[in-house]
């Protein structure tokens, strides 16, 4: 049962940062349908560059306040210099178009970060030092409380903005119906960028807090980044709630088959999970049923 | 006629190319550039005519260079039933994959395969006992009629007499009943439903076509080499393929084989910039995307023929 209470804890751990990922997924696919694959990039970028800017001496909440914004910036650069002249363009950019220049995207970003911080493997120390919580015979490291406790935050910080501010309704309308919402005035250009801003910087914040338990590279964004994309796609792509329920739900199911079927194959269990889920749910578990008119 | 130029001109250039190569190394480097041109000639009906991308070809490319490896080695079969069989199992599971993903819209596939493209990689990885682990494994030579090949002077006119076939056969393919449901589909999903064609089933066909495809090469790619590591499974190996094709232009056959010899030539030029690759690889994708969508041999060729 302990052992089970432990598997358990580390699963829901890396579960809450797929969870994010998977947000940020969500929020760029509801905005423009494009998937994007630099998502797992700018996780890697929020823990790389907490790494540099310790390393440099800044202190750690600065650190961590300069590595989500840098990311966003980054994310919206993506977006104005890449997304929006391919969807400009004369042949009206198809949709994998958009995804081979995210594509081109992660790749740039990867290869950056490689060229300047290397292909070492950091860490900076966890938040509020190391020493494990005993619950029920497991333990806790209180990182994963840092962990689960930003991603609780974040995901009731969103809610509200979804349904309480007009910016979070503009983009909610945007996703609904693009033209409609351009014909009500809002600037689904802007709503792009936001989105792009937003979801970078999520993914950033979740690289962040994962970074002291798992350590990171600048190739863990891949990873990373697909297993937030099976996350969004078991949740039901689209769905804000489906996304941190696949997230945490795709976080368990690995650490168990790591746990008690063999940890060498630990990443494989997602994306055998991905094709579950298509052949017997291709909604995924909150999709909405979508009719499509021609 | 008018229509095989293309193709004899290509058959020229292949005959007249070992003139032009002064040593082994060179014939190397052309070797990889018609292996890759093969791939990516299969890759390209896919991404060309169906519209879909498969960020997993290099799963199934080391599936038919394993197949090449441990079927003679570990169960004594010829190298050609190897590769048979290895092309064979590429199909089955891509046949398996493919029906559930083509019946949902949106992109599925590209995560689809890149998943599968990883678990093959982490497999072959893991399975030491049977492909090596990391450190991989020797081929057996592939012999045909009692007579080894071996050297790459012999080997370059295999693989010639290869991608002269391919080109061709892709050709066909396009010019077909089926090429025709493929193109109409390329032009309006809807329509083509429409008028009677199984997108679903079309679909799923061209994916199993190109991964069958992918499959050979990696078997005589690695009989050629003579040693597999896991590396050809390897992710930035499909990504490398899909540039290919989006450089030298989706739905176009030529320009596969075009997209082939650029970039397979790309990573020499390179070899001085150590850890740029990465960022090349991707700019040049950003910026086909965004300003050659139709990449280099259609976009020439529209020119030409509106100088005309």
């Amino acid at each position: 049962m302990s052992q089970f209470l432990q598997f358990l804890f580390s699963g829901v751990t890396v579960g809450a940062t797929y969870a994010l990922a998977a947000l940020g997924f969500t929020l760029i696919y509801n905005a423009s349908n494009v998937i994007n694959f630099a998502q797992g990039e700018f996780i890697m970028l929020g823990g790389m560059l907490t790494v540099y800017f310790v390393n440099a001496g800044l202190p750690l909440p600065l650190a961590v306040a300069l590595a989500i914004a840098l990311p966003a910036v980054v994310g919206m650069l993506v977006e104005k210099l890449a997304i929006e002249p391919a969807k400009r363009s004369s042949q009206g950019a198809e949709v994998v178009s958009l995804i081979i220049i995210t594509i081109g995207a992660s790749l740039v970003i990867r290869g950056v970060v490689q060229v300047w911080l290397g292909k070492g493997t950091h860490a900076f120390p966890a938040f509020s030092g190391s020493e494990p919580i005993a619950i029920g015979g497991a333990t806790l490291l209180p990182q994963s409380l840092w962990v689960l406790g930003g991603t609780a935050l974040i995901v009731v910080a969103l809610w509200l903005f979804f349904s309480r501010s007009l910016a979070g309704k503009a983009i909610l309308a945007t996703s609904y119906n693009p033209l409609a919402a351009q014909l009500v005035g809002i600037d689904t250009q802007w709503v792009l960028l936001v989105s792009f801003a937003l979801s970078a910087a999520l993914g950033a914040f979740g690289g962040i807090l994962l970074t002291p338990i798992t350590m990171t590279s600048y190739d863990v964004g891949i990873m990373l980044g697909l297993k937030g994309f099976v996350a969004a796609v078991v949740g039901g792509l689209g769905s804000g709630l489906g996304a941190v329920a696949g997230g945490l739900l795709v976080g368990i199911v690995e650490a168990m088959a790591a746990g008690y079927i063999s940890s060498a194959y630990k990443d494989a269990v997602p994306f055998l999970l991905i094709f579950v889920i298509l052949f017997f749910l291709p909604r995924g578990l909150f999709g909405a049923k979508i009719t499509e008119r021609v | 006629m008018k229509r095989q130029r293309g193709l004899f001109v290509l058959a020229a250039v292949l005959l007249l190319l070992p003139l032009a190569l002064p040593n082994a190394f060179y014939y190397d480097i052309v070797i990889r550039m018609m292996i890759n041109a093969v791939v990516v000639l299969g890759l390209n009906l896919l991404m060309g005519f169906a519209g879909q991308i498969s960020l997993g070809h290099a799963g199934f490319f080391g599936i038919g260079a394993y197949a090449a490896a441990i079927l003679p080695t570990r169960y004594g079969w010829h190298p050609l039933a190897a590769m048979l069989g290895g092309a064979l199992l590429t199909a089955a599971l891509a046949a398996l994959v493919a029906r559930p993903i083509f019946r949902l819209r949106g992109h599925y596939l590209a995560m689809a395969t890149l998943g599968l493209g990883i678990i093959i990689a982490i497999v072959l990885k893991n399975e030491g006992a049977y492909t090596g682990g990391p450190d991989g494994m020797a081929v057996p030579a592939l012999g045909l009629f009692g007579f080894a090949l071996d050297g790459e002077k012999q080997w370059y006119w295999v693989f010639a007499a290869n991608l002269l076939f391919s080109v061709w056969a892709c050709r066909n393919l396009v010019d077909s009943p089926f090429g025709r449901a493929l193109r109409a589909l390329h032009g309006s999903e809807i329509a083509a439903q429409v008028v009677g064609v199984d997108v679903a089933r079309y679909k799923a066909a061209i994916f199993v076509f190109s991964a069958f495809f992918a499959s050979i090469m990696g078997s005589l790619s690695a009989d050629y080499v003579g040693f597999v590591t896991p590396n050809v499974a390897d992710f930035f190996h499909s990504i490398e393929l899909v540039t290919m094709v989006v450089v030298g232009g989706m739905a176009s056959i030529f320009g596969s084989v075009v997209g082939a010899v650029l970039l397979t030539a790309l990573p020499q030029a390179l070899a001085t910039l150590e850890g740029w690759e990465t960022v090349t690889f991707g700019a040049i994708l950003m910026l086909f995307m965004i300003f050659l969508p139709r990449g280099l041999v259609p976009t020439l060729a529209a020119r030409c023929w509106r100088s005309r």
